[in-house]
């Protein structure tokens, strides 16, 4: 490669990481303006005569968690299962299959449940959410909001931000119950002890902090989707065409923040 | 290849207003980037007047619009409604204004997750403490001025297109504005239904003392209900006039505005070779 042609390559990619930057540092200070902003609203809105709808808090908590709960069982019931028959044929190896109690709790409770219904939010409401705002900006609804003398993070996120911080958590406890429950039926059958003795070890080996643990990381995701949904739509260029770009984006980028989350939580949790 | 014509010259772009003036917008200037899209605008509307503004695409009247209603901040100059200079405004003053300013957009902006009744009492439910009963008849009563009225419980999606427009329109009056902004009413509706919008406009003006300011490139219904024209062109205002006044301009560009004449085209060789090379065009390259 001729020197010069090198040196501009080399300019060329230092440029394009500052971009990317500087856009990382904007796009960090923008979400956590829309959070501040959302919280403020939350609070000072009912002085200043403009509080945020609790019927919308209410519609976007049936939303994002009344109308999950079937999905969430499903498929929490079935890690839990997969879980209990992967550990008793791994830990049946080394005699140890009666451990598998407490390694699918800890799993459980610590991981898997928060993961998955990070995950599922992600793609169920994340992506609704991006869509929705998307649609809206597109057909100037966002700009009528602004023109009522509405505030769009008041009506639209502060409702979504609420009910996922909300709702995320409590799908993830559903989950937690569900997934134990579903390990715990093949457990019983298949090393033939009783469910009473299958919840008791489970209760023993847990602890608060390893519930908190996974709570904790899935009040964190329901943020991160939260964030990513009304960031990816407010952005929307173009008409069907972009909503559709935005939501993918959207759904893409919250597993994306998901999965890297849970990842630096656990290497702090375990330092 | 149009050959770049002379800086146009307003023939008349401030008002001797022998009325207070509800809007003042004074040497407004705003860039795309680079480009200059606005480029000195003032103009004044009226109380209790309709006033027009009128263009080619591409004219800056759509950008006009939206710097009249604060969703674009312009580059310099001043925006006056109702006495306050909405460019300098906070938040909490905006909203405050806007309670008095009425907004029906091209497309409607109907919330589509909100029944049409829900809609138009939107603005009663986030400004006033009113009860919800009271916030109904009053929905119902605008629902019929603009013809509407029973279709409170139907959704956005089940209504066409000239219904989506008078309920934006709906929407917009609910709180008994002072000033009324219409963007392309008429645009995309049939003869019949452009009409009778127009003569909605004319009620309104009429009936509830609003000053109306309308954004369309549709000469028939700019005439019909116009008090004064406002004529953009390349982000000048080209003049601001009665309808006659507009009608009889001498002025070779708002004639091709009202007539859909295009620019006389002149092509310059040497400059159009120019661009088709990429500035690189030397005369040499072509001379005997």
């Amino acid at each position: 490669m001729p020197p010069n042609t090198l040196g501009s390559t080399l300019v060329d990619s230092t440029e394009r990481l500052g971009r990317g930057v500087v856009d990382g540092v904007a796009s960090f200070g923008h979400w956590t303006a829309l959070v501040v902003e959302s919280v403020y609203w939350l609070f000072f809105g009912p002085r200043m005569r403009q509080p945020v709808r609790l019927a919308a808090i209410a519609q976007q908590m049936m939303e994002v968690g009344i109308f999950a709960v079937p999905i969430v069982a499903l498929l929490s019931g079935t890690i839990g299962l997969m879980l209990a028959m992967q550990g008793i044929h791994t830990l049946s190896q080394f005699g140890a299959e009666s451990q598998v109690t407490a390694g699918i709790a800890f799993s459980v409770v610590r991981e898997f449940a928060s993961l998955i219904t990070g995950i599922l939010v992600a793609g169920r409401s994340g992506s609704a959410l991006a869509a929705r705002l998307s649609t809206m900006q597109i057909n100037q609804e966002i700009d009528a909001l602004k023109v009522t003398g509405i505030n769009p993070v008041r009506f639209l996120v502060a409702p979504a931000l609420i009910a996922m911080i909300i709702m995320v958590p409590a799908l993830t406890f559903i989950a937690n119950l569900i997934a134990l429950s579903a390990a715990g039926l093949f457990i019983s059958y298949d090393l033939d002890i009783s469910q009473a003795a299958y919840w008791s070890q489970t209760i023993n080996v847990l602890s608060v902090g390893d519930l908190m643990h996974g709570l904790g990381k899935s009040l964190i995701f329901a943020v991160l989707i939260t964030l990513i949904g009304v960031a990816n739509g407010a952005s929307v260029t173009g008409g069907a065409e972009g909503v559709g770009r935005v939501t993918t984006r959207a759904v893409v980028q919250s597993i994306i923040a998901i999965i890297v989350t849970d990842m630096l939580f656990v290497f702090v949790s375990t330092l | 290849m149009t050959v770049p014509t002379e800086p146009i010259e307003p023939i008349s772009n401030t008002v001797e207003s022998e009325t207070p003036g509800v809007i003042q917008v004074r040497d407004l200037v705003t860039h795309y980037g680079d480009r200059m899209i606005l480029k000195g605008i003032d103009f004044d509307v009226r109380q209790g007047e309709i006033m027009i503004i009128m263009g080619g695409s591409g004219s800056g009247k759509s950008t006009l619009m939206r710097h009249l209603l604060a969703l674009e901040q312009p580059t310099s100059g001043s925006i006056e409604i109702l006495g306050e200079d909405i460019t300098t405004l906070d938040t909490v003053g905006r909203a405050n204004l806007f309670k008095k300013l009425g907004v029906a957009f091209q497309s409607g902006a109907l919330f589509s997750s909100l029944s049409v009744g829900e809609n138009i009492m939107l603005p009663l439910a986030e400004h006033t403490k009113l009860d919800p009963e009271t916030m109904r008849i009053m929905a119902r009563i605008k629902l019929e001025i603009v013809d509407l009225a029973g279709f409170e419980d139907l959704r956005p999606s089940e209504l066409s297109g000239g219904m989506i427009k008078r309920a934006a329109m709906a929407r917009a009056i609910i709180m008994d504005p002072r000033i009324l902004f219409l963007d392309e009413p008429s645009a995309g509706l049939d003869p019949v239904v452009a009409s009778a919008l127009d003569d909605l406009i004319l009620k309104l003006r009429d009936a509830m003392g609003m000053s109306i300011v309308v954004v369309t490139h549709e000469l028939d219904s700019a005439f019909k209900i116009a008090d004064r024209i406002t004529v953009l062109d390349q982000g000048h205002i080209l003049s601001v006039g009665t309808v006659d006044e507009i009608k009889n301009s001498d002025n070779e560009r708002i004639q091709n505005i009202l007539h859909r004449r295009t620019e006389q085209e002149i092509v310059d060789p040497e400059e159009y070779l120019r661009r088709l090379t990429g500035g690189e065009f030397v005369e040499e390259t072509v001379a005997p």
